[in-house]
């Protein structure tokens, strides 16, 4: 049986946008964002121990409207992947498994990563305000 | 390993188009993935016009009308024909079921009907599971017990019993497997969530005694832990069982016997 020129079903290019595999990848991409973000962090904090002219240019960087874009994907990143890492740690001691409860929960994490992402920029400007 | 686009040998091109039934007032269009392993072409897509008047209401009963009256040489696995046998599991619309319980009145315009996705074909949509039914011998499936066989059968009670439910009733069809991105890049190793499930059912069953070794064997970065709860299985299930809920309970006793 020769099996080697055999072509490859389709996978990807064939199957319906799920839910559950969307919010995965997801999970996926927002950890590696935290990771790269992460980056930006420590030069920031670099910046601030190398003295008040570093400290300047990294805040002009990160202040531009580049850098706050860079910031709010960010910050969606970090929501995202908290509120759907405690999904996972409910998966994980054997809850929420029906695919009802599956679905529920994924837009429920969906929600709250946008209201939190939304309060804590709202909150942080009307912070600046008030400084 | 990570593949996102298909090998060269494996890109679809647009297939024949076949003429629509003469009369006919109801018809709807199915794009069906073909492939022939006797000519060197690639896989291709053929549009079928199917008239409905004169069709069963499932996607099978539609393949078979197309199989005796436009193309006898469209080759798919069909056997009971009322989802119990699995061997009419095919990708129908975007997702994983058995052709033989999904409507056609279910999809909306065009029916697109695929092999199982991530499989090699042997011929249209028929995939090779070769290797799924490997895996499957590899957990066992069978009843392991030591102690000396009673005169009657292994008794169960009744609590006992109820733990297999939702297990036993698997019929192998492997719409959850090929439904699962992490067996899509590491099926080399990882078993899947249709034999993790099979494996599951051993385990769980009170008669069997062999639930460290099976645990032993299943302990392994890829064969168990490559589920990353992704539950494409679960949400594409045909017979409403849940793959993903087997496997998180054998992960629990993975913890579990660490004590």
């Amino acid at each position: 049986m020769i099996s080697s020129n055999r072509p490859l079903s389709p996978h990807l290019q064939v199957y319906r946008p799920q839910i559950t595999s969307t919010l995965s990848i997801l999970h996926r991409l927002t950890g590696v964002a935290l990771a790269l973000g992460t980056l930006l962090l420590t030069y920031w904090l670099i910046a601030a121990a190398s003295g008040p002219e570093a400290f300047a240019d990294a805040q002009g960087l990160i202040g531009s409207i580049l850098g706050r874009l860079v910031l709010f994907g960010w910050t969606f990143a970090l929501f995202f992947h908290l509120c759907n890492g405690i999904r996972h740690l409910a998966w994980d001691a054997g809850y929420g498994f029906e695919i009802e409860t599956t679905t529920r929960s994924g837009w429920v994490v969906v929600g709250a990563s946008v209201v939190l992402t939304l309060v804590c920029w709202v909150a942080g400007y009307v912070a600046m305000a008030g400084a | 390993m990570v593949e996102f686009a298909l090998p060269a040998n494996s890109k679809i091109g647009t297939g024949k188009s076949w003429p629509k039934p003469a009369a006919a007032k109801n018809t709807k269009i199915f794009r069906v993935y073909r492939w022939n392993p006797d000519d060197d072409a690639n896989p291709q897509v053929d549009t079928f016009e199917v008239d409905l008047d004169s069709c069963g209401p499932m996607v099978l009963d539609a393949l078979i009308k197309i199989k005796n009256e436009i193309d006898p040489t469209l080759a798919f696995r069909r056997s009971c024909r009322e989802g119990v046998c699995g061997s009419c599991a095919m990708n129908i619309d975007g997702t994983n079921t058995l052709a033989c319980t999904k409507y056609v009145n279910d999809v909306e315009g065009e029916v697109k009907v695929y092999p199982l996705p991530h499989m090699p074909v042997v011929k249209d949509l028929v995939p090779d599971l070769t290797h799924v039914y490997a895996q499957y011998a590899s957990i066992e499936p069978w009843l392991k017990a030591e102690t000396p066989a009673p005169e009657c059968e292994r008794p169960q009670s009744p609590e006992e019993r109820a733990r297999l439910d939702g297990f036993w009733e698997c019929i192998l069809c492997f719409c959850c497997s090929t439904a699962c991105p992490s067996y899509w890049w590491n099926g080399d190793r990882y078993l899947g969530p249709a034999i993790l499930l099979q494996a599951y059912r051993w385990i769980a069953d009170s008669r069997d005694e062999a639930t460290g070794e099976r645990l032993d064997q299943l302990e392994d970065p890829f064969r168990l832990y490559r589920c990353h709860t992704i539950m494409n299985c679960t949400k594409t299930c045909p017979k409403n069982l849940n793959p993903a809920k087997a496997i998180a309970e054998i992960k629990k006793l993975m913890v579990a016997r660490k004590g």
